[in-house]
């Protein structure tokens, strides 16, 4: 990507996709994504939220940090980089990676691309380009940074199939969830996976961004016969607590930005231990993570549901009403689907165990005065949400 | 062919044989590969054309402690400190200035720096054994500390605050962290008794006298006197390393010579042994690396083995190289004018001023050879005659402050610095050029793929502050353990640092036997 | 019989910051400074008819926020307006700069690396965390190693418990960075050779070591660690130029009862049974007081306004030792109207910040080998603002005032300074900004050029040193200014230092004042009316 040198005016680029968004935007709140100008909300979060849910939304994912790497190394590369046993990982399909560093504290997350023989893409929330040139010392890879370069739009919902198929996007139904394959939309090339960040049917279109304007063209035209919705971070951010994904750097400190010491967090304290793999070959932070999997555990992040509807956005968590505190909440929803307060907590264990009987405290305004109320939790350990047809192939949720 | 074996040391330098002699003195079998064709590294002989031989690298030293004598019984295998030698700093005009362990003396020297210099010579020695305590055990652990190093750290503290006395103490605190040109300074007003003291400051490393942390590293040569005085090659080292080499035998250590180590054979994480150049694998469970630990990790384990970021870091070290190393055969016995003859088996320095190293010293920084290098002379045959043919002499000379990445590289340019270093000897010694039968240049590049020192650096990583104790050679691995289980460090790279010493070999067998009663 | 109860030598802002505290815990203080005007180096002066220069110091970058607000300098007139951007000119025609905005910032930085606008996040963590440990130390009084007191120990005890909180792996790499070369420090984040050396310049400002020499990369805190408006990091312009600082202190300190006299040169400091019973002036008068506080460095305080019979011998040596190592020079210029430089974009906000004529190490390095042979540096690295763009007091409007600050300037060039010397030295850093501003020499109007010879003759700054000695960590923390004699007190009773010499050092930041009267109001059994430190924990 070339960058002018007054490029200042503006402090925020737009995306190939931003004058259809404008277009479309009636709430006009827009945020900062990696120094691109993004929807938190383009109508409302609950329609965009059920969108989602019920029927088809689009929303604009090319501020995501993309690499592509490549090279007759690159497989080896990435498995001493990531914690996760990449070996069943094969052309045509996605996983789930998180990597540490030397201490085994979690750098980011993100979706591994296995786009062809020694040819792969990884997507990630923070800036990785670093960190992947320290580690690719030794290894016959390259690496490149592709997040200007390809634009991308996450397409989410039960009908996301119906919809992306009646815009012309071939060969749709035959992916199950987590490939990704090189598809036409008319005469456009994309790559589409089946991948998301919703807990939802959906897919992941990556384009060159020439393309993008034609390709949301494409989609939205198909709303004489669908509903589909352009859709903002806010109502993703209900969806993916929904769905118990985590973000790193929101719900913890990713370890190169922790200045304090103890502040970052080991994939077993995420709640992420299944996808660390110890007994295969050597990986960053792989001595580090042996040594804390040898002992109980300290600390969890916990999915919790907090009895009531009270927002519990900063609340900490106790043991026992009036309790002892063990812990602080991270990210919150009220969970429009299930009508319930969900929450990820980062809760303090005891005895290698999650405390018994847990509480939160909620401080909450109403018409601007303070209250505090004690509400009880329930710890889960599956997703709050998991609908069965998200992971149908082909699908068949209908309208 | 796979054979078993418990301790494999890689590299027969005398870190590596210390080494690997403290280990077989304890009990385990151990086998010592060496690269080259005879043992002793950048501390071996080395010959030059038509029977004349030269020190390798060093050719100069103190002797070893006694407690490695003892530990070693290398006495009894040959070992004696040589000959003392004084250090001479050469004059163009013939007023020599001479520096010995005792005094200084010379024509136009003031009385007050001849006062001065053995308070202040006794002064540092002071500290430089105060430190020597910490170079005789590995650095400590910051935070995870034993109660046992935390009761020697304190027992260091209270040895500073009452070995010293009160006022000692705080100067050693005022003067620790210094470069040695503000130090000298402030004691002395004779350009070349300053220079005489710097020399011992920056020599091997990649620093001037004005460098913060001279100091230090001028306690850490220092502490090599604590032994003994300086003597020139032809003592200490020839008998030195038969000695190790001996002691090596007598202990059991199965010394391979030309068995070039290709890599590090690592299982699930751990060291299991070593793959040489010719194929054969030997397997081990300990493996002990006496070699640049920048080569060790980044090519003997590889990255991929490593934790990135240790990986990273490694390649961070700093320590190139900045001594060239001249070699002249001699057809008669060379003459200094203003210097008889019996002073020529003494250590002959040229660097007239601090400033004219420092200004030499310059010039390295940006890849350039200076104008007027710091030379560092000795006629190792006039202590042993057999070196050469009867009444020829060899010469070795440290040529210091020569980039080890001359800016335009070296093809060409290694003839122009040979005789630019001999022009410049021949203004102190008129009728060396006539002399001349054969040389050899050593450049830090040459140095490197003769002896596998990382960028030609004497000390495997450069002796600064940043790069000492618990930093040397870098966290992770500065107590000769490392990430890698059963990998352990034994070469200066590791703490306390360069030097003919044997103090890192002597530690990492006293760590490794450590490691194997209480991991 | 007392004139007063304590008499500060000096009228820098350490000083009136130390003469506040005193007054504010009821003590009658007198402040004596040589000059006809107040502030030290913290000074603004009107040398040239409608402009005003800040003479010495420029940016005010350490000010502690807590002496701000227990002195109460808002009120007092104090405004510290933040500084936006950095950037570096480039010798192809480009420039780097870091701009406030974190996506524009982002965004240059990618411009010129991208793998380097990706490390700057491990960067900016690790800085932080360095701030964080040595902000905690600025207004604590650091212990004596040759102690065995309670306090010394319990001061120790913190220490070891601030540095507790750091991992063994941290704390080593505490270690590195504290005795590391900057260049070498940054080179295990960024490769772009613009970007590492404009990093590398304020690890060099004020110092008499090149940017490939260990120790340097503390320096950078000691630029990096201000904070305006709570930024760790930010730097501000002080309203009115620096002068302001000293005139809100004065005023702060005149509202407490306190009283300067300034044209007042003190001669000797004078001592009667080993305890300070008060000074004698140029004019040879005697102010009598039982507590005398000395701003000057420590080498003036201990060697001229000192009789000798009154310091120890291996105080004095110490004193004479101490290393001062002036290296800077500073130029104040008046300019027509506001200077173009065509490399910039229009309407580019870089001109707002500092800017940066040095856009490699190997020329900072060479910068620097010329000071060491004494030479002022033939290719200088000059930190150059402009800041009568955003604060309408300092120039008519439509004209503006631009400060310089030189880095390196000999203490003594061969054969001594001459005011034809001078010039020249001016002369080669109006050369150097005018290759990237090609009317610039034209707009000059009036310069004022200062050498370490002028700044030691008009401030008493010996060596023209900017932080009244070396910032290195040979003399840091229990070492600052000599090891012994850390804790503000002199060798006799009721004399005290208070200058940028003790610890924490320098810079316009007003914690060597604050402390040190913190001691004195503890030696008297007085309330302590000094602030503690403002946590961020």
């Amino acid at each position: 990507m070339k960058i002018d040198p007054d490029h200042f005016r503006h402090a925020l680029s737009r995306t190939p996709f931003h004058d259809r968004l404008a277009a479309l935007s009636l709430a006009e709140e827009w945020m900062a994504w990696n120094t691109y100008k993004v929807a938190r909300v383009i109508d409302s979060v609950p329609s965009e939220y059920f969108a989602a849910r019920s029927a088809c939304a689009v929303m604009d994912l090319t501020p995501m940090e993309k690499y592509r790497v490549r090279g007759t190394g690159a497989r080896q590369f990435l498995d001493r980089l990531v914690t996760r046993d990449l070996s069943k990982l094969r052309a045509g399909r996605v996983t789930y990676v998180i990597w540490c560093n030397d201490d085994g504290k979690i750098l980011d997350d993100g979706t591994l691309f296995q786009l062809g023989e020694d040819d792969y893409r990884l997507c990630s929330q923070h800036h990785q380009l670093d960190w992947l040139l320290i580690s690719a010392a030794d290894f016959d890879v390259q690496i490149d940074v592709e997040t200007h370069d390809v634009a991308a739009l996450a397409v989410q919902g039960p009908t996301s199939c119906k919809v992306l198929a009646a815009a012309g996007v071939e060969d749709l139904p035959r992916l199950k969830p987590f490939d990704v394959a090189a598809l036409r939309c008319g005469d456009m090339p994309l790559t589409v996976s089946r991948t998301g960040y919703t807990g939802d049917l959906g897919y992941e279109l990556w384009m060159d961004p020439q393309h993008a304007m034609a390709v949301w063209d494409a989609i939205f035209a198909v709303r004489g016969s669908y509903d589909v919705r352009p859709m903002g971070l806010s109502a993703l951010e209900m969806l993916r607590i929904e769905a118990g994904f985590i973000m790193p750097g929101f719900d913890f400190n990713t370890a190169e930005a922790t200045i304090r010491d103890g502040y970052d967090r080991s994939p077993y304290e995420a709640g992420l231990g299944w996808v660390v793999a110890l007994d295969k070959g050597h990986f960053t932070g792989q001595s580090a993570l042996r040594a804390e999997h040898a002992q109980p555990p300290k600390r969890q992040l916990t999915k919790i549901v907090i009895e009531g509807n009270k927002p519990a956005g900063q609340a900490f968590v106790y043991t026992g009403k009036n309790g002892k505190l063990c812990g602080e909440v991270k990210c919150t929803t009220w969970s429009p689907i299930l009508k319930a307060n969900l929450a990820l907590a980062d809760i303090e264990f005891r005895n290698g165990r999650l405390p018994p009987d847990l509480w939160v405290r909620i401080d909450y305004q109403r018409e601007l005065k303070w209250h505090t109320t004690w509400a009880r939790c329930q710890a889960r350990s599956k997703p709050f949400y998991q609908p069965e047809h998200r992971s149908a192939t082909p699908p068949e949720h209908g309208l | 062919m796979t054979d078993r074996t418990v301790a494999i040391v890689i590299g027969a330098g005398h870190n590596g044989l210390v080494c690997a002699t403290s280990l077989a003195r304890a009990g385990m079998q151990v086998l010592c590969v060496e690269a080259g064709d005879v043992a002793g590294g950048m501390a071996a002989q080395h010959e030059l054309a038509g029977g004349y031989r030269v020190p390798a690298l060093a050719h100069v030293a103190y002797p070893v402690s006694a407690a490695l004598r003892r530990e070693l019984g290398l006495d009894k295998y040959g070992y004696a400190p040589g000959p003392s030698a004084d250090t001479i700093m050469l004059d163009e005009q013939g007023r020599h200035l001479v520096l010995g362990s005792s005094g200084v003396s010379g024509p136009g020297l003031a009385a007050s720096d001849e006062t001065a210099y053995p308070a202040f010579r006794q002064q540092y020695l002071r500290y430089a054994r105060i430190l020597g305590k910490l170079f005789d055990n590995k650095p400590p652990a910051l935070r995870s500390m034993p109660f046992t190093e935390k009761a020697a750290l304190a027992g260091l503290g209270l040895k500073l605050r009452f070995g010293l006395g009160r006022t000692a103490m705080y100067e050693f605190l005022r003067v620790a962290g210094m470069n040695i040109f503000d130090v000298l300074n402030d004691v002395f007003t004779d350009d070349r008794l300053k220079a005489g003291i710097a020399l011992d400051a920056v020599m091997g490393s990649a620093m001037g006298p004005r460098t913060p942390g001279t100091v230090l590293t001028w306690l850490q040569r220092l502490n090599g006197a604590l032994n003994g005085p300086l003597s020139v090659q032809s003592g200490t080292q020839e008998t030195l390393l038969p000695a190790l080499v001996q002691a090596a035998e007598g202990a059991g250590v199965e010394l391979r010579l030309n068995a070039r180590v290709e890599r590090i054979l690592i299982e699930n994480g751990c060291a299991a042994g070593v793959v040489l150049q010719d194929g054969q694998t030997i397997a081990a469970g300990l493996v002990v690396s006496g070699v640049d630990p920048r080569e060790t990790f980044s090519r003997l384990v590889g990255a991929r083995h490593l934790d990135a970021m240790f990986a990273h870091r490694v390649t961070q070290i700093r320590g190139k190289g900045v001594v060239a190393k001249l070699h002249l055969a001699l057809s008669g016995q060379p003459g200094f004018s203003g210097l008889s003859d019996s002073q020529l088996g003494n250590r002959l320095v040229v660097a007239p001023s601090m400033r004219y190293m420092e200004r030499a010293f310059n010039s390295s920084k940006y890849g350039e050879c200076p104008e007027q290098p710091v030379l560092e002379i000795t006629v190792p045959s006039w202590h042993n005659p057999s070196l050469a043919p009867a009444n020829h002499h060899v010469m070795s000379v440290n040529v210091a402050c020569i980039p080890c990445d001359l800016e335009g590289g070296w093809a060409g340019q290694r003839e122009a610095l040979a005789r630019r270093v001999i022009s410049l000897l021949g203004r102190y010694a008129p009728n060396l050029e006539s002399l001349i039968v054969d040389h050899e240049l050593l450049t830090p590049q040459d140095i490197e793929q003769r002896y596998g020192a990382v960028h030609g650096h004497w000390h495997h990583g450069e002796l600064s502050m940043h790069q000492s104790f618990m930093l040397r050679p870098l966290h992770g691995a500065s107590r000769y353990d490392t990430p890698v289980a059963g990998l352990f460090l034994c070469s200066a790279g590791c703490h306390p640092g360069g030097g003919l010493t044997g103090l890192p070999g002597r530690n990492a067998a006293r760590r490794i036997i450590e490691r194997r009663t209480a991991p | 019989m007392q004139d007063y109860d304590a008499v500060i030598i000096g009228a820098g802002h350490n000083g009136l910051t130390n003469a506040a505290f005193l007054a504010r815990a009821g003590l009658r203080v007198l402040v004596v400074e040589k000059n006809d005007y107040i502030g030290g180096a913290t000074v603004s002066r009107e040398l040239h008819p409608g402009w005003k220069y800040s003479n010495c110091s420029y940016v005010c970058s350490l000010f502690r926020p807590e002496i701000y607000n227990a002195l109460d300098l808002g009120r007092h007139g104090l405004q510290v307006i933040p500084l936006v951007s950095s950037m570096t000119f480039k010798q192809d025609g480009d420039f780097f700069g870091s701009y406030q905005n974190p996506h524009i910032r982002r965004r240059e930085l990618m411009r010129h690396s991208p793998r380097d606008a990706d490390a700057a996040v491990r960067f900016d963590t690790d800085v932080m965390r360095w701030c964080r440990l040595i902000r905690s130390m600025l207004l604590r009084t650091p212990p004596d190693p040759g102690s065995f007191r309670p306090r010394d120990a319990l001061e120790f005890a913190y220490l070891l418990k601030k540095f507790h909180e750091l991992s063994e792996k941290q704390l080593c790499e505490f270690i590195r960075f504290f005795t590391m070369p900057i260049a070498e420090y940054l080179e295990n984040y960024f490769g772009n050779e613009t970007i590492l050396a404009h990093y590398s310049g304020g690890s060099i400002i004020g110092t008499g070591l090149g940017v490939y020499s260990p120790g340097t990369a503390y320096v950078l805190l000691h630029h990096a660690m201000g904070e305006v408006d709570g930024n760790i990091g930010a730097w501000g312009f002080a309203r009115g130029g620096m002068g302001s600082v000293s005139r809100a202190l004065a005023s702060s300190f005149r509202a407490a009862g306190g009283e300067v006299r300034t044209g007042a040169e003190v001669m000797r400091i004078r001592v009667s049974g080993n305890r300070a019973t008060g000074v004698e002036l140029a004019s040879g008068e005697i102010i009598r007081a039982g507590i005398v506080v000395s701003n000057l460095d420590a080498r003036r305080t201990f060697t001229r306004i000192m009789d000798e019979q009154d310091v120890p011998p291996h105080l004095l040596r110490a004193a004479t030792q101490f290393k001062i190592r002036g290296s800077s020079g500073k130029l104040n210029i008046a300019l027509d109207s506001m200077p173009s430089f065509p490399a910039l974009p229009d309407g580019s906000p870089l001109t707002l910040g500092h800017m940066h004529f040095t856009d490699t190490l190997t020329r900072l390095e060479r910068a620097y080998d010329d000071w060491k042979e004494d030479r002022w540096s033939a290719d200088p690295y000059c930190d150059t603002l402009i800041p009568s763009q955003y604060d309408p007091t300092l120039a008519p409007p439509g004209k503006h005032m631009m400060t310089v600050f030189v880095q390196y300037c000999p203490v003594e060039p061969e054969g001594g300074w001459t005011d034809e010397k001078r010039d020249r030295f001016g002369q080669t850093v109006i050369n150097q900004i005018g290759e990237y501003s090609p009317d610039f020499r034209d707009l000059v109007r009036h310069v004022e050029i200062r050498t370490p010879r002028e700044l030691e003759n008009e401030v008493g700054l010996t060596e023209g040193n900017i932080f009244q000695g070396e910032l290195t960590f040979d003399q840091l923390l229990f070492n600052r200014p000599f090891p012994g004699y850390a804790q503000y007190r002199g060798p006799v009773r009721g004399m005290y230092l208070c200058g940028s010499s003790t610890h924490p050092g320098g810079g316009v930041m007003g914690a060597p004042g604050a402390n040190a009267a913190r001691e004195i109001l503890r030696d008297l059994h007085k309330p302590d009316t000094t602030p503690a430190e403002f946590s961020d924990d």
